[in-house]
């Protein structure tokens, strides 16, 4: 599953299966093209390759979900709206340059609620919770002198 | 030396670039610092240089010095480092990255470390990007956090387990204890991935599959209990509860329910509950109810489930959010072959669909449309599906024609609907349609005896208006060649008779090969067409005067065929008549598929040809038997020896037989059925272009003195094959052999096995229901030896 990226930049992406770079930036590439010459109107699935690409845009950015042809397209909507709202909790009010300035946050988050494109668990409270400890952990074991990345 | 600048900063000071060169060297300036702070094995600020490294890399810039140092921060104690370490192993150190393996030892101690975020981490990473010796090495670790009580480890262990069984396929059986209580948690968390790692295990091995089919009374108590519980506010999403766990019960049960009758009986109440008290208001509980139609559709349900699941469907269409329409359609195409009756039942919001905005909306309706269309709905389906000819985007038409086409042929009420509906194709999107419907339509229309004239009018007219659309024009420039007597002694009995003259009539063709319009394919057709006008038209004299003429054509096909010609009129005058006499009714090949009794209203006409028989004299014929005497267009005359209409035969002195071998596949039908009075016998065609796709027909009979209704045909193919079922011609097989009902079934034989099939009947018969089960082994073994068919005209 990749997710968000703008008017052609991308700004996070997860890959789930073991692909050359050179691949990965051809494939972004194509999906970026095809997904913002999108429009409005125009239902969120389509078909790319042999693949079914999901996608929802919140404000400037798009989010969208490479999924097999046995997956469930309306779910998987959710997923991504879910995500969303995680990040939104997280960031307060979450808007893209929170995702630009602490995309190593919004990763965390990512692995936080799905491993391997599926969700580890339904539960938003904890899915938050687990992040806000490890968070904790991490202020904590900071070097002396060093407070921050 | 300073401190590296901080991570916020880097990106602050890129984003301030405002070309991509002065980003460029910001880049390179900072990747030379952070390199020599990399040299100097500085612990301190690895974490932030690193950091900052996955950031350009996001860029789209390379990274890969980073690797080894994503790796010393796993190592690392400090969890900052780890948490650092960690996303940068899985953004920069796939299983392809020859340091990928080194991550082994580390991902090892910390899944045993002692704080839980930490063992997540490792989780996480190996569960996302572990490769198969990774996997390999990990599983006894991984199995062990399977079976622990911490449900947040157990959860990750999982999904990491279903990562692990991915790779290395062999581990599955290990991960088999630790599954024995994994639904018996409460967490939902732990709950949902165990569902996946249930599912993934069931999909790979049907060994496992048997062994938790007991587990569907568990699930379906799970089910149950999310449904009827009330507000949950930790899972709750739109008043639904854990719609997400939901969706993927539904599915394992699916995967159990798959052929296993008990387990479907044992779901069949809780999906019904689903079905029924499932708010749709939101698309939360669209998703859910999609899931569930998928499951019914796919176990052993009963009737009545699967109608409520095709009106869920329908439903669906009815909906105002796009996405939900777009889940409908594609479901209701997969599902339109087994319950075919159904979902005709929501044939007018289908075909409303048409006209629907969105571009895959549409496709979705089109495919379905042609697959709902029979012998009752033709007519009206056919003026829905022209109308979106018309109007839809160029990458439709091609496809639309084509099933136009087969459509048209298939459920044809008569003949002169036929030729209108093909003229209409061809006027509106004459030149989408495929190359190889031109010999098709011409083969058509040359079968169409009694519409020769109409057919010939037509098109005529059709040329007078356009002459852009190639195939439009290829096949009038033939018909004209072929029935031009026909058109200018204005005997058109269909509709009013047009005054042409055979000078007229010459004009256009010639207007054909002079124009910029007209492709090289396209001249050869008119070159041909007014060659064959000499033995119909008197003005002989201009027309080799035209022939001639192109005896110097610059393009070499054209330039053959005139000189050809001309040697007709010169050496071979004697034989012109001959060569150029009427074209004999064709037998089909089997590029359209089955042969089938046109179904008509009223005009009954034998038309198309069985394979092997001779063509059938359908017209009070003229027995030539001195071939000289054909001048004049007499109609249909059986001569067995053709001509190719392009070419005719070179010097040789004697009429050659081009075309000897019109034989077709040459298999042999045969029985595959006979019980009860019910008998099945298939026939065989090869689909063209395709000569792995095997087409049958199926012949239903019945001896007995009562009909068969409700009769359905349905067949399972081994594996390797892939198979799919038309609709049938009808439902009920009438009695004392009075008529069959016949049925498509097209075979896809990549391997080229043996084909061996299991077909199931139902119907009813004197009021009592009947099923049989039977297998069909004694296939010929010519049905799956590919050859390819020959095809007819060039």
């Amino acid at each position: 599953m990749n997710s968000a990226h703008r008017q052609g930049k991308l700004r996070l992406q997860k890959w789930y299966t073991a692909t050359a770079e050179r691949d990965k930036k051809k494939m972004v590439r194509e999906l970026m093209q095809t997904v913002l010459a999108r429009k409005p109107k125009m239902c969120s699935f389509l078909e790319w390759r042999d693949l079914k690409i999901v996608y929802k845009r919140y404000a400037s950015l798009y989010f969208c979900c490479a999924i097999e042809e046995q997956d469930n397209e309306l779910i998987t909507l959710e997923v991504i709206h879910r995500f969303v709202e995680l990040l939104d909790k997280y960031f307060g009010s979450v808007c893209e340059l929170d995702i630009i300035f602490n995309f190593e946050k919004a990763y965390f988050i990512l692995d936080e609620f799905l491993m391997g494109g599926e969700i580890q668990d339904t539960s938003k409270k904890s899915v938050l919770k687990a992040i806000e400890q490890a968070d904790l952990l991490q202020e904590v074991t900071w070097t002396p002198g060093v407070t921050s990345m | 030396m300073p401190a590296p600048i901080r991570l916020r900063e880097l990106i602050r000071t890129i984003r301030t670039a405002r070309t991509q060169a002065e980003e460029r060297e910001m880049i390179q300036k900072e990747c030379a610092a952070i390199r020599s702070s990399f040299r100097e094995e500085d612990n301190t600020y690895r974490c932030r240089n690193v950091a900052k490294l996955l950031y350009m890399h996001m860029l789209g810039y390379p990274a890969h010095f980073g690797q080894l140092e994503c790796l010393k921060l796993i190592a690392s104690q400090k969890f900052t480092d780890k948490r650092i370490g960690y996303l940068g192993a899985m953004l920069l150190l796939d299983e392809r990255q020859d340091v990928h393996l080194l991550m082994t030892n580390c991902i090892k101690n910390d899944l045993n470390h002692s704080t839980q975020y930490v063992q997540g981490l490792a989780l996480c990473t190996l569960g996302c990007m572990g490769s198969s010796e990774m996997c390999r090495d990990l599983a006894g670790e991984v199995e062990k956090l399977l079976k622990t009580s911490n449900s947040y480890l157990r959860k990750k262990a999982a999904l990491c387990a279903v990562h692990v069984i991915r790779k290395v396929p062999e581990l599955m059986e290990m991960f088999l204890p630790a599954t024995k209580n994994l639904l018996s948690e409460k967490n939902h968390g732990v709950l949902h991935t165990s569902v996946v790692l249930l599912t993934e295990m069931c999909e790979r091995s049907p060994d496992m599959l048997a062994h938790f089919r007991k587990l569907v009374p568990q699930l379906v108590r799970i089910l149950k209990n999310l449904i009827m519980s009330g507000y949950s506010p930790e899972h709750d999403v739109s008043g639904i509860s854990d719609p997400f766990l939901q969706v993927r019960i539904l599915r394992l049960l699916r995967i159990l329910g798959k052929s296993d009758d008990d387990s479907s009986e044992a779901m069949n109440d809780i999906l019904a509950q689903v079905a029924t008290n499932t708010e749709t208001s939101k698309n939360v509980g669209n998703a859910i109810l999609y899931e569930t139609v998928l499951t019914i559709m796919d176990i052993k349900s009963e009737s009545g489930l699967r109608v409520l699941a095709i009106n869920i469907l329908g439903r669906f269409l009815l909906n105002n959010d796009k996405n939900i329409r777009y889940v409908a359609l594609t479901s209701l195409l997969k599902t339109v072959q087994t319950d075919h009756n159904a979902v005709q039942r929501h044939r007018s919001t289908i075909v409303d669909c048409l006209k629907d905005l969105d571009v895959s909306i549409k496709r979705r309706a089109m495919e379905l449309s042609f697959a709902l269309v029979n012998g009752n709905n033709i007519r009206g389906m056919m003026k829905e599906l022209l109308y979106f000819l018309d109007s839809c985007d160029p990458e439709f038409k091609a496809d639309c024609a084509s099933g136009v086409f087969l459509a048209a042929e298939k459920y044809a009420p008569s003949k002169r609907w036929h030729i209108d509906t093909i003229m209409r194709v061809l006027t509106t999107a004459g030149s989408y349609v495929r190359d190889d419907s031109v010999p098709n339509l011409i083969q058509l229309i040359t079968n169409s005896v009694e519409m020769h004239a109409y057919t010939v009018q037509r098109l005529y007219k059709a040329l007078l208006d356009d002459i852009s659309q190639q195939p439009l024009v290829q096949v009038a420039s033939w018909c004209i060649g072929e029935y031009g007597d026909l058109l200018v002694s204005g005997q058109c009995e269909e509709e009013e008779p047009i005054q042409v003259t055979e000078d007229e009539v010459l004009d256009v063709l010639e207007g054909l090969l002079v124009s910029n319009l007209s492709t090289p394919v396209t001249r050869g057709y008119a070159l041909t067409a007014i060659m064959k006008l000499s033995t119909r038209f008197s003005s002989v004299n201009r027309i080799k005067k035209v022939v001639s003429i192109y005896g110097s054509s610059i393009d070499v096909e054209l330039q053959q065929r005139a000189v050809e010609y001309n040697a007709l009129f010169k050496k071979y005058d004697h034989m012109r008549p001959a060569l150029l006499e009427r074209m004999p009714i064709m037998e089909k090949t089997a590029t359209n598929g089955p042969t089938e009794i046109v179904q008509t209203n009223g005009e009954t006409e034998p038309s198309v040809v069985e394979a092997k028989h001779p063509p059938p004299v359908t017209q009070p014929a003229n027995q030539a038997n001195d071939l000289l005497d054909l001048l004049g267009g007499n109609d249909v005359v059986p001569v067995i020896q053709t001509t190719m209409p392009t070419k005719p035969a070179s010097a040789g002195g004697e009429l050659l037989d081009l075309l000897g071998d019109l034989s077709l596949s040459g298999i042999p039908p045969m029985t595959a059925y006979s019980k009860n009075g019910l008998k099945i016998d298939f026939t065989f065609e090869r689909a063209n272009p395709n000569p792995n796709i095997a087409v049958i027909t199926i012949h239903a009979s019945n001896s007995t003195e009562a009909d068969m209704t409700d009769f359905v045909f349905q067949a399972a193919v081994p594996k390797t094959f892939q198979l799919q079922l038309l609709s049938p011609s009808s439902n009920v097989v009438p009695a004392l052999n009075q008529g069959t009902v016949t049925q498509v079934i097209r075979v896809l034989n990549l391997q080229k096995q043996q084909l061996r099939m299991r077909i199931k009947l139902t119907y009813t018969h004197k009021g009592s229901p009947v099923q049989d089960l039977a297998e069909v082994n004694n296939f010929p073994p010519q049905s799956w030896h590919a050859h390819p068919s020959l095809g007819l005209i060039g």
